[in-house]
């Protein structure tokens, strides 16, 4: 890999099994907490995202379910479960 | 509702460790696994210290264990923003069997141990995610998974680093940033020749790189390569607190990407197939990260357990899991003897880990993790060290100087001074 790829791309090649429901969702009026921009910086899979309200975003599609994010910011802000059996990540190597 | 004697949450290192020894003594014991498979969810840097946990199993336990490589050659490289110094120790003992330790991917490792534990009778459950405890008269008897109740005299939790079982049961806090890292690494698929030249490697044996410096950008962590057979594990670990607090802010990511693009590590990478993606959470509180072990009708073990244990040169977890696991299923055996699951009656697990390496080591350590979260040993002591071999490798125009005074410019009173009370301060390790 000469070239640098996305980190799109790079979850790409993970399996993904889609779950119904979203697994992290952030509690409502915790969006604009200083604490979550933070979750920005700590996600391996670059899954927040500030958009430009300064509301933070995120997305579980590509979920590595490390639980970092629910780390750094706590339960106060982040309702964070693991996803239902047999969904989310299924590392082939890990 | 349907009843086991054991109900053990977590396909992982901890918990099949205990599903196989509870098997062997001819307890049913249950193992209830939320991925598609044991070690789907699991995710390792990763090596595994063999030696500690050879004890706990039959000899020949481990001759078809889908190991990578046995680590043979370990290498340590301090990185600067200009320059990156390695030292590389190569020991006769570790070229020959028995073997301390191995490369692993835990998809698998942990599969294959599944086998195992199935082999010798356990029961196991995967897609299915235990979302609480059953309580009876203030002691634990059962899980709920998957909407259906599950009863059992005990519950052994081995459900991972996060523990949210323990932590919608009471039994723990959510966990803090300064007491977690978070590991992130690629798995680069490359021929087994090329791995072998490109680290000078006999066939079939195998290499360990950790990386310190200036990749973190000042953060409390390093990098890591492991070669497996076919492919390299690169990855990094950096304090949660660390990425959440130090500026100027980058992303965890950014990071990895920026490693993986100094020379010295595109060399090792190049022409490799990227084929996964991974991060884990570690605890990295050490002794005192120790989260509960037992209670009544419940044990802990593995990284659910805050069983893991950093100190520097070698980053351990796997085997104090696999261990924990076994002697959690030994306390259970006595308690199923003494037909008493009471907290009292598990408290012999405490005793058990305490007797064994997985508490010996944790207590020995226990300042590793203060004496390690310097910055000094990010920042200062790779560029140090730079800079006086790059002063005595170089040569210039000049005549150059003696070597002693080559290292005496980049050596200043405050410097010998910083690095004895950095020496003093390492003393409790």
């Amino acid at each position: 890999m000469s070239r640098s790829i996305s980190l799109k791309e790079k979850l790409g090649f993970n399996v993904f099994k889609h779950s119904a429901e979203s697994h992290i969702r952030i509690i409502p009026g915790a969006e604009k907490n200083e604490r979550l921009k933070l979750a920005v910086y700590v996600c391996p899979a670059g899954l927040y995202s500030l958009n430009e309200n300064g509301d933070v975003t995120v997305t579980v599609d590509g979920c590595l379910e490390c639980g970092t994010c629910r780390i750094a910011c706590g339960p106060e802000i982040l309702d964070w479960y693991y996803p239902d059996g047999g969904t989310g990540v299924q590392f082939r190597f890990g | 509702m349907e009843k086991f004697d054991v109900v053990i949450v977590g396909a992982g290192l901890a918990g099949l460790a205990a599903a196989y020894t509870l098997a062997k003594d001819g307890i049913e014991a249950l193992v209830i696994e939320r991925g598609d498979y044991p070690g789907a969810k699991n995710v390792t840097g990763g090596r595994l210290y063999l030696n500690p946990v050879r004890q706990y199993f039959p000899a020949d336990f481990w001759d078809n264990a889908p190991f990578e490589r046995p680590v043979t050659t370990e290498i340590v490289t301090m990185m600067t923003q200009e320059n990156a110094a390695s030292m590389r120790f190569q020991a006769l003992e570790f070229n020959n069997p028995p073997y301390q330790s191995y490369s692993v991917q835990r998809s698998k490792f942990d599969r294959w141990f599944g086998n195992q534990a199935a082999g010798a009778g356990a029961m196991l459950v995967s897609k299915s995610r235990v979302d609480d405890l059953i309580w009876e008269n203030g002691k634990v008897a059962g899980v709920i998974a998957g909407g259906e109740e599950l009863g059992a005299n005990v519950v052994l939790a081995c459900d991972g680093v996060l523990s949210l079982v323990a932590e919608k049961a009471k039994l723990r806090e959510p966990g803090k940033p300064e007491d977690f890292a978070v590991g992130f690494k690629e798995i680069i698929e490359l021929p087994e020749k090329t791995i072998e030249d490109r680290f000078n490697l006999l066939p079939g044996q195998g290499a360990a790189q950790l990386f310190m410096g200036s990749l973190t950008q000042g953060r409390f962590g390093g990098g890591f390569l492991y070669t497996n057979k076919t492919s390299l594990s690169l990855g990094m670990v950096v304090s949660i607190r660390d990425l959440m607090e130090k500026q100027p802010p980058i992303e965890a990511p950014v990071l990895l990407e920026e490693f993986k693009q100094r020379p010295e590590v595109a060399a090792l990478i190049g022409d490799g197939e990227l084929a996964e993606y991974s991060a884990h959470v570690i605890p990295e509180a050490g002794y005192k990260g120790i989260g509960r072990l037992y209670g009544d009708g419940i044990l802990f073990a593995g990284d659910a357990a805050g069983l893991s244990l950093n100190i520097g040169l070698t980053v351990r977890g796997m085997e104090f899991a696999i261990a924990s696991g076994v002697l959690a299923a030994r306390a259970i055996k006595q308690a199923f003897d003494r037909n008493d699951y009471s907290a009292a009656s598990l408290s012999v697990y405490q005793q058990l880990l305490q007797n064994s390496f997985v508490l010996k080591d944790m207590q020995t350590f226990k300042e590793a993790p203060h004496v390690l979260d310097n910055p000094r040993f990010f920042t200062y002591y790779p560029e140090l060290m730079g800079n006086i071999l790059k002063d005595l490798y170089s040569f210039g125009q000049e005549p150059k100087e003696g070597l002693v005074r080559t290292v005496r410019n980049r050596l200043s009173f405050s410097d010998i001074t910083g690095i004895l009370k950095d020496a003093w301060g390492g003393r409790k390790i």
